[in-house]
């Protein structure tokens, strides 16, 4: 099954856990990230694991990690959102930094600002200890159709 | 006449952060490799591999591991003007996505820290594949200086 099938699948079928999902996104699985259905919101969890340290020393999180599982998580999103029908194509992303993400758990949520027909706006929060207290923040435009940018 | 290149400011320093931005665990696990450095310049490359792919139906790297060898080659491109070792923080990274990258191919990346004040660096940066005038992806980066007590060696 294409990753949208599967993922569409799994929404009809009530399912909370869409490890079929990330199993065929390669880099998804490289980061280790888990996708959750919790109340009818998406969930987005990294947990911990030491290949995506970004800084030995304090340890860190790489940032790239925290913008790559926010991208992905956007992504994801938007197709369990039923706005895609394949994957999208980020066409901007935008990330600040505002706290250094620590050794533990990063939990994930995003919120669709704007659907147009073939751009959707999309602002994800990254958050570890406490969802007031975001790690990161992001916004990206994404492109819906199949046509190339 | 200002684009003739000087050499990085700090030869040691620079050599062990690039160094180092290869070694850190994330760097190695997508496969980063230094290219080369000038004063406010830095150059990184990565290799196509499958585990990077976002979308398993075209073999397109995720758009999350050209947002990685961005962050962390903006990064070097401020270390290539420091003095001294410090530790510094991305603040802000904001990437265009131009086109989608070639599977198979490596994908590059020229960073330039264009402003070095004392308290903010400013960085852009190209990606890129087998074309520089065709890039990938284009952006632009903010970070901050001093940003921990635990300097980098």
């Amino acid at each position: 099954m294409e990753l949208i099938e599967t993922l569409l699948a799994g929404k009809e079928q009530g399912c909370t856990d869409y490890a079929a999902v990330i199993e065929q996104i390669p880099y998804a699985k490289l980061l280790g990230v888990e996708m959750r259905e919790d109340n009818g919101e998406l969930l987005f969890v990294l947990p911990f694991k030491d290949a995506n340290v970004g800084n030995t020393q304090l340890p860190a999180l790489h940032g790239g990690v925290i913008g790559g599982f926010l991208e992905n998580s956007a992504l994801l999103h938007l197709m369990w959102a039923r706005e895609s029908l394949e994957v999208p194509k980020t066409v901007d992303f935008s990330l600040d930094y505002l706290r250094s993400g620590r050794a533990q758990t990063l939990y994930a949520q995003c919120e669709i600002t704007k659907q147009g027909k073939r751009v959707a706006n999309v602002v994800m929060t990254a958050w570890q200890d406490d969802k007031a207290k975001p790690i990161a923040v992001a916004r990206a435009h994404f492109l819906l159709t199949q046509d190339n940018a | 006449m200002s684009n003739l290149p000087l050499p990085v400011v700090n030869q040691e320093l620079f050599d062990s952060v690039a160094k180092w931005f290869c070694e850190i665990p994330h760097s190695a696990t997508l496969g980063f490799k230094f290219v080369s450095g000038e004063r406010g310049l830095a150059t990184m490359m990565l290799d196509y591999k499958p585990e990077l792919i976002g979308n398993p139906k075209t073999g397109v790297v995720h758009g999350g591991v050209i947002t990685s060898l961005i962050d962390t080659t903006s990064g070097l491109s401020v270390f290539s003007r420091l003095e001294s070792p410090e530790a510094i923080a991305t603040l802000d990274l904001r990437i265009d996505y131009l086109r989608s990258a070639t599977p198979g191919l490596p994908i590059y990346c020229r960073a330039e820290c264009y402003r070095f004040s004392r308290q903010i660096a400013f960085t852009r940066a190209t990606a890129y594949q087998d074309d520089g005038k065709d890039p990938i992806a284009y952006s632009v980066g903010t970070f901050m200086r001093d940003s921990s007590k635990a300097t980098i060696k």
